[in-house]
């Protein structure tokens, strides 16, 4: 197993408060690596880290060997690193096969193109019939399935999911799982924070916890769960 | 060919023959002036309805493409080479743009449209005491190269149809595409490959290359300039969001629209009402702004969708 994101020794603090502190692991190829922890532990963070939106304040984060750490989202997106944003960003006023088309652009100059895998995409994400429909309009569920295609139509190596499970009903998750599953199965790895312990114990290979900006635990997701330490910070100490 | 790919030629062709149908340099100066402004706030809608970076500033591209211009006549060229102007004043006013775009556009929200505000002041005070250059308050003049208005019409008509076959290329192809997305959400345009600040930067050379196109013709069409004329807050700056604004940003022909109704009025009121355009146009944008909010061409596209909708709803 290779290594493809590595973070080393990674901190972040927003003046003095520190958001992620010595964080260090690794995404290899292949995997999914889910990222759990209560809320504020730091895992969007993580992602805007990784993604680019934040230069860490101290450490380093590798890419297939080569430091991305201070590069802008738009070049780590181009290395082939495609995430979704936990409060969905959809263009509004543009429908949804156009969304999915601008981000299609980055790996090709022609419209037709574009739209070809746009077309595919959408269709990869079973949101064939939502093409039309302006993505302002969308509801919820579709909304984070549309952060899902778009991210997907920059054909990445590595796709960062942040909760893109929650808010939605039973037969969306399920829908929704099955999607991730196909996504890896063409060769994506990914990188998953979610909140739904269900879908994150059944679809991740390994699991790391953070609280307060530090890891705590990592492991498969048996050892994880029954980590003393993530459970206190889960259910807090009694 | 069939018939309908035919009927878009029609209205281009009863364009084309306007001069041969009237003769008369009133008729005629107000369609150069419809053109002119049509270019303008086409021009403006790129930048501000397409990629939406508001400019509260585009006088100061078109000051300086119209002083470009002045400027040559003035150090000996003839009136005649100075058509040549209509390039140079863009390519002069597109410099402009990307050294302001250049500092700007690394930051967000208002700081491009309070800076391209401060510049065009900026520059017109420039053009008031840099005397030996601009002949300061003065202004310059010059007698422009043709007697008939025919010849000004064609001109005015090509820059409109360049400016507006470029802009809609454009808008069809990737830039455009990227254009939408900047101004839809900056952070997502990012994070899905773009490099938001060099496609602002681009959208903003288009922009300010045809504003000041615009502004050389105006001076080569008008033989006078004067830094109260063309940095004009009021009447061209402002005058550029309205005429976007009352057609429709973000459409194609909104500012054709806006443009024609534009003109239509403030000759109204130069020729029966006297003063009082300003405040006119100040209550109609405020009217725009509640009850229009996307502009004429923009509020029958919506209309139009919506009852696309509804007749297609009974369906579903």
């Amino acid at each position: 197993m290779t290594a493809l994101v590595t973070m080393n020794d990674v901190t972040k603090r927003f003046g003095g408060l520190q958001a992620v502190g010595h964080m260090t692991f690794s995404l290899n190829t292949g995997e999914i690596l889910g990222l759990i922890g209560p809320n504020g532990a730091g895992k969007t963070t993580i992602f805007n880290l990784i993604n680019g939106y934040y230069a860490p304040t101290g450490g380093t984060i590798l890419f297939k060997g080569e430091r991305i750490d201070g590069l802008k989202p738009h070049t780590i997106c181009r290395l082939g690193l495609a995430r979704t944003f936990q409060v969905v960003k959809p263009l509004a006023r543009l429908t949804v096969l156009e969304n999915v088309m601008v981000s299609a652009f980055s790996r090709t100059n022609r419209r037709d193109e574009a739209e070809r895998t746009a077309l595919e995409t959408t269709a990869f994400t079973e949101m064939d019939a939502w093409r039309d429909v302006r993505a302002g309009s969308l509801p919820l569920g579709m909304r984070k399935r549309l952060e899902m295609a778009r991210a997907l139509a920059t054909k990445p190596e590595v796709l960062l999911l942040d909760e893109n499970f929650a808010g939605l009903n039973p037969t969306e998750v399920e829908n929704t799982i099955e999607i991730v599953k196909k996504i890896h199965g063409s060769g994506v790895t990914i990188l998953i924070i979610e909140h739904i312990m269900r879908v994150i114990m059944s679809i991740s290979h390994r699991i790391i916890c953070i609280n307060y900006g530090e890891k705590i635990a990592e492991g498969t997701p048996r050892e994880v769960a029954d980590n003393q330490q993530v459970i206190d910070a889960y259910l807090g100490v009694a | 060919m069939s018939k309908k790919s035919l009927l878009p030629l029609l209205p281009a062709a009863l364009v084309l023959l306007v001069p041969v149908a009237t003769q008369s340099p009133y008729l005629l100066h107000m369609f150069i002036l419809s053109l002119l402004w049509i270019t303008l706030g086409q021009s403006w809608n790129l930048l501000g309805g397409y990629t939406g970076q508001i400019s509260y500033g585009h006088a100061a591209f078109f000051g300086v493409g119209a002083y470009t211009t002045a400027i040559m006549v003035k150090s000996g060229q003839s009136p005649a080479t100075a058509w040549w102007g209509l390039l140079l004043g863009g390519l002069a006013a597109a410099v402009v743009g990307a050294l302001i775009g250049w500092i700007c556009f690394r930051l967000r929200g208002s700081y491009f449209a309070l800076s391209v505000l401060a510049l065009s002041e900026v520059l017109r005070l420039v053009a008031v005491n840099f005397r030996q250059l601009t002949n300061g308050a003065e202004g310059i003049l010059f007698i422009p190269a043709f007697t008939q208005k025919t010849y000004y019409y064609y001109i005015a008509l090509a820059l409109a149809a360049v400016n507006f076959g470029v802009i809609r290329w454009v808008m069809r192809s990737k830039p455009g595409y990227y254009f939408l997305a900047i101004r839809e959400d900056q952070d997502c345009a990012e994070s899905l490959g773009i490099d938001t600040t060099r496609y602002k930067l681009f959208s903003l050379l288009i922009s300010s290359f045809f504003t000041g196109a615009a502004g050389a013709f105006y001076m080569n069409y008008m033989g006078f300039i004067d830094p109260g004329i063309v940095f004009s807050i009021p009447d061209i700056s402002i005058m550029m969001i309205l005429v976007t604004m009352l057609g429709g940003a973000a459409t194609m022909w909104g500012p054709a629209v806006g443009a024609v109704i534009f003109i239509l009025v403030s000759e109204i009121f130069r020729v029966w009402v006297g003063a009082g355009h300003l405040l006119f146009f100040g209550v109609l944008i405020v009217a725009i702004i509640i009850y229009f909010p996307s502009g004429i061409v923009g509020g029958l596209m919506n209309w139009r969708a919506r009852r696309k909708r509804l007749s297609a709803a009974p369906a579903a």
